[in-house]
């Protein structure tokens, strides 16, 4: 029993380690991050600039978009050549942070291992945090937040190996991470501890994991949706003739385009949609196992739910004329504005049969 | 209908989404309803009764109002996340109430305290779903037409939609039309042919997840619905050793829904054999629960096999379709009580409250009958008791637990004699002592006799009145009993739900249209164009792929001649303008595979 106890002293203080080591090694990833958009600013693009006010060029990127599935097996496989939607500019995606010079790249790339590496680092601390308590690494707000901040990384990971063009969300995510595990650490940290049986069930397993994993996909879908507000007025700014201050330029220039950064909000959101669906039924479930209701409109719930009908409606804005684009975009925000509320708010502010957990 | 070319600019304007936005060709690439904007189509009605309720249900199943509806449900949900509400803790409600007079009429007016059965509230969802039925409904007509109708033929220019491609060959155009059936079934599009081109549409799986989705969310609320109109729920303490059979008498507490019927209780019956509650025994969280368990053992219908079963916070036991839910649990001292005569008057378990984490306990004990004082004169017992499960020792604090677990259990008594007051005819509590017509027993510094029992300690009555003895504990655990049908209906509901959800946003429905046809130069054009909905990112790829495939029948034919063919594409002079420039350009003529990249390289 003693023996027992001391290992899990001793794995729990492995983790804490770990989880300020990542961090340290988070803050080398920002700063190579930073160092990466700094020398990509001396790129000479102007690509955006030219497709959205010179005729010519904007004729050029209408039917040039992006040729895809070509490759070089020219004569057995003939070109696709791709036009942007109806209504939406046909303007070409921005070289990324590094704007194409070496040295920026070079950067990036290392941002990019050192993020693996923190990441690496940090897993392992959310890992050896679960072994010492020997349950699942989420039962109250310090770790679900190591562990929202992991799964928000590893996804960002998965998208990058998949070779999906999302290197330019690396430094607001890096940024943002630190910032979750800062305040995890000062304000959220709680001992290690065994669960209050009201927690003991497989469906804390199943409901939390993919509540953490919506909540993550759900916040890059919303990184998405910032950039491509940002982005969309700069556009909008260049193709109504206007001249965008400097930074603002040298920073959207980089950008994907406003309809890329908006797809790509869009298929994060939409893909998740279903999962945050199922947590909510799942959790229904488990409600009804271990307080003998389904649903009971406890705070926790009710924001479950606002969440839910405003992902729906940002789902609804898509498909309806004269609410898509940046109105859209500000639905899909208020929704993970929700999210957020749900998890923090609501643990903080509002008291119910969740609170349990210790903040 | 209107063709394609007539509509492409005023539905670009109208910016319309991608299913429409290509004229007939979009046309029912979805069954989502015609947006009418408000200023035009829908416009003001006519005057007529019947003109203001078409306008009405068309407002009201138009995607906008839907949007707006859904947009005030999660707005109308979230004061009741912040005020406290009756169906969750009256408790909290009535504190909130005393506390805030000037609120509290304003908020009751609102029905704040009960947002989710409030008026507003399900005027919000029930216009939420009478919209989603009057949308479901037509799309699903529209659907089934989709189904049985084939895709409509190809726009006369390919190269406008999003996805494009051409190529030259040598292979007759009858040959690459074949060809490109064959390919196209392959993948299971439908397919025709249309004139000159093959038409082949996929995906209707998406519109069939959709709706399956919709109609999923109207099965889940009626089986809510039906749930609560149906439902039964009481409340049950059990000491251990005791039990309970499933009829209304039993219950300490129930509640049902306005529909629902007592006959239709399930008959079966259970004991509580044993209750074992576990705590954390040191460290910072010293105290905390670790394992609640209540062991029973139970029967089906009236007279069933016997059965064991363990009850655990999260795993009720179902019985016949009702559940029965592990509540609370706390302890219940064994008291026995004698007369003067040492004759037995009772002995019991007597279940106790608990009033804090470490379950400090109180309650009464009241012997109502048997009871005869000294005289010989009927009368009645009384008791407060006041129970710890672990004591903090002698003179240590006061009477508060220490820890939850029965490590040293104490229980402190204080005597009354006279009427208990239970015939009065009104309801008493159980676990409150009314001493309004009782007299205090006397100790023998003259006040109210008061004694700390441990387990076999005794507590004399004065003057030979007789005795208490405290014998030892049990424990008692409540439990909920709880029926609710519906439960199948709702969750068959839920993962339709998401498996039409699922459908609906992960497949793509898309067209492909393939053109075959001979150029002036006695050499075959093919062109391939896709169109899906406006969030295709695959369509390109798949254009790609199915190109590939057909290039095997219909290869590439050998470097053209220098000047530009103008292909025998019937595209009308007149729909020319400047903005259009670009791509009348390319697809006017033939872009070549080895021109392509070049054009529209990314470098
Ligand atoms: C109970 C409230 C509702 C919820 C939670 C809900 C949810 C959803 C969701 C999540 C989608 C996304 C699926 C997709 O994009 O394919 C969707 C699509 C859709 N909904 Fe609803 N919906 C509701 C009510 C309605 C109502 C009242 C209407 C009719 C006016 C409606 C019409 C549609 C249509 C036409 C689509 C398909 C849009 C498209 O083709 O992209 N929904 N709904």
């Amino acid at each position: 029993m003693n023996l027992a106890a001391a290992t899990n002293e001793s794995l729990a203080n492995t983790s804490n380690v770990l989880i300020y080591s990542s961090m340290a090694v988070y803050t080398l990833a920002f700063f190579a991050h930073i160092a990466e958009w700094v020398l990509g600013s001396r790129s000479k693009v102007g690509r955006t600039a030219a497709a959205l006010s010179a005729p010519g060029a904007r004729a050029s990127a209408a039917t040039g978009g992006k040729p895809r599935a070509g490759g070089t097996a020219v004569l057995d496989r003939p070109e696709v050549i791709t036009r942007s939607a109806t209504g939406t500019r046909d303007v070409p995606d921005g070289p990324g942070a590094a704007g194409g010079t070496f040295k920026g790249d070079l950067w990036g790339r290392i941002a990019v291992s050192l993020t693996v590496v923190a990441f690496l680092v940090q897993a392992g601390g959310v890992a050896t945090r679960a072994l010492s308590v020997q349950r699942a690494p989420w039962a109250n707000m310090y770790e679900f937040s190591i562990t929202f901040s992991t799964v928000v990384v590893g996804s960002y990971l998965v998208l990058l190996a998949l070779k999906k063009n999302v290197r330019w969300i690396g430094l607001p995510l890096v940024t943002t991470v630190l910032l979750d595990l800062g305040i995890a650490v000062t304000t959220l940290y709680t001992d290690s501890d065994q669960l209050v049986p009201a927690l003991h069930s497989y469906w804390l397993w199943i409901h939390v994991s993919t509540a953490i994993i919506c909540g993550a996909v759900f916040y890059l879908g919303a990184v998405g949706t910032v950039l491509y507000l940002f982005r969309d007025s700069y556009e909008s700014k260049l193709a109504s003739g206007g001249t965008p201050g400097k930074f603002a330029a040298s920073v959207m220039e980089r950008l994907p385009s406003a309809s890329s950064l908006d797809k790509f909000s869009y298929r994060i959101n939409a893909a998740v949609f279903p999962l945050w669906t199922f947590t909510i039924i799942a959790g229904a479930i488990w409600a009804g196992d271990a307080w003998g209701r389904y649903w009971g409109w406890d705070p926790k719930e009710v924001w479950s739910f606002i969440t839910w009908v405003a992902y729906a409606a940002y789902l609804h804005a898509r498909a309806t004329a004269g609410w898509k684009g940046r109105k859209a975009a500000y639905l899909a925000l208020v929704a993970f504005a929700c999210w957020l509320f749900n998890y923090y708010g609501v643990n903080i502010f509002v008291s119910g049969l969740h609170s349990y957990a210790g903040v | 209908m209107s063709k394609a070319n007539s509509t492409e600019t005023r539905q670009r304007e109208a910016d319309h989404d991608g299913g429409s936005a290509h004229g007939a060709a979009g046309e029912q690439l979805s069954t989502a309803p015609r947006e009418e904007r408000p200023d035009t189509g829908a416009g003001v009605p006519a005057m007529s009764v019947i003109g203001w309720a078409r306008w009405f249900w068309r407002q009201l199943t138009s995607m906008r109002v839907a949007l707006i509806l859904l947009f005030l449900l999660s707005l109308g949900a979230i004061p009741g996340s912040l005020i406290p509400q009756t169906s969750v803790d009256d408790m909290k409600v009535q504190a909130f109430k005393d506390q805030h007079t000037t609120l509290t009429p304003v908020y009751e007016k609102l029905q704040l305290f009960d947002v989710y059965s409030s008026v507003w509230f399900s005027a919000i969802y029930i216009l939420l779903f009478v919209s989603l039925i009057g949308c479901i409904v037509p799309r699903t007509g529209q659907f089934v037409g989709q189904l049985r109708s084939r895709p409509p033929g190809a726009p006369k220019r390919l190269t406008r939609l999003p996805a494009y491609t051409t190529w030259r060959t040598d292979a007759e155009p009858e040959e690459v039309r074949g060809a490109a059936l064959a390919v196209l079934r392959e993948r299971r599009f439908r397919t025709h042919v249309v004139g000159d081109a093959v038409a082949a549409e996929k995906g209707y799986l998406r519109e069939a997840g959709n709706l399956v989705f919709h109609i999923a969310l109207i099965v889940m609320l009626v089986a809510f619905a039906s749930g609560q109109l149906f439902k039964s729920e009481g409340g049950k303490l059990i000491v251990e050793g005791d039990g309970f059979s499933n009829t209304l008498t039993q219950y300490d507490d129930f509640k049902s829904g306005s529909l629902y019927d007592s006959d239709s209780l399930a008959p079966f019956s259970f004991v509580l054999d044993d209750f074992v509650g576990t705590y954390e025994k040191s460290g910072p969280q010293r105290g905390t629960p670790r394992t609640f368990e209540a062991r029973v053992t139970y029967s089906e219908g009236a007279d069933g096999a016997e059965r064991k079963d363990v009850i655990k916070v999260n795993e009720p036991l179902v019985v016949d379709g009702t559940k029965i839910y592990l509540i609370a649990h706390g302890y219940a001292p064994v008291v026995t009580v004698r007369d003067g005569k040492g004759k037995v008057v009772s002995r019991s378990a007597v279940p106790l409250l608990p009033i804090d984490n470490n379950i400090t306990s109180s309650g009464a004990i009241k012997v109502m009958d048997g009871y005869k004082d000294k005289n010989g004169e009927k009368t009645q017992l009384g008791f407060k008791a006041f129970f710890v499960p672990t004591f903090a020792g002698e003179g240590k604090g006061q009477m508060f637990s220490q820890f939850p677990g029965l490590d040293f259990p104490v229980l402190a008594l204080s005597a009354y004699q006279g009427s208990l007051g239970v015939d009065s005819g009104l309801a008493q509590n159980v676990y409150q002592l009314d001493t309004s017509k009782m007299k205090e027993f006397k100790g023998e510094d003259g006040e109210l006799l008061k004694k700390m029992m441990m387990p076999g300690e005794k507590l004399d009555l004065p003057d030979g009145a007789g005795s208490i003895t405290f014998d030892g504990v049990e424990e008692w655990a409540s439990f909920q009993i709880s029926q609710q049908p519906g439960n199948g209906w709702a969750l068959g509901g839920s993962v339709a739900a998401i498996a039409g959800l699922a459908g609906s946003l992960f497949i793509q429905r898309r067209r492909v249209w393939v053109r075959a046809v001979r150029g002036a130069d006695g050499v075959t054009v093919v062109e391939m164009a896709g169109l899906g909905r406006s969030e295709s990112a695959r369509l390109p790829e798949e254009l790609g792929e199915l190109s590939a495939a057909l290039v095997t029948t219909a290869p590439v034919a050998a470097e053209a001649p220098d000047t530009p063919e103008k292909p025998d594409t019937p595209d009308g002079p007149g729909t020319t303008d400047a903005t259009t420039d670009a791509t009348n350009e390319a697809g006017s003529r033939p872009v070549h595979p080895a021109e392509a990249p070049a054009e529209g390289a990314e470098k």
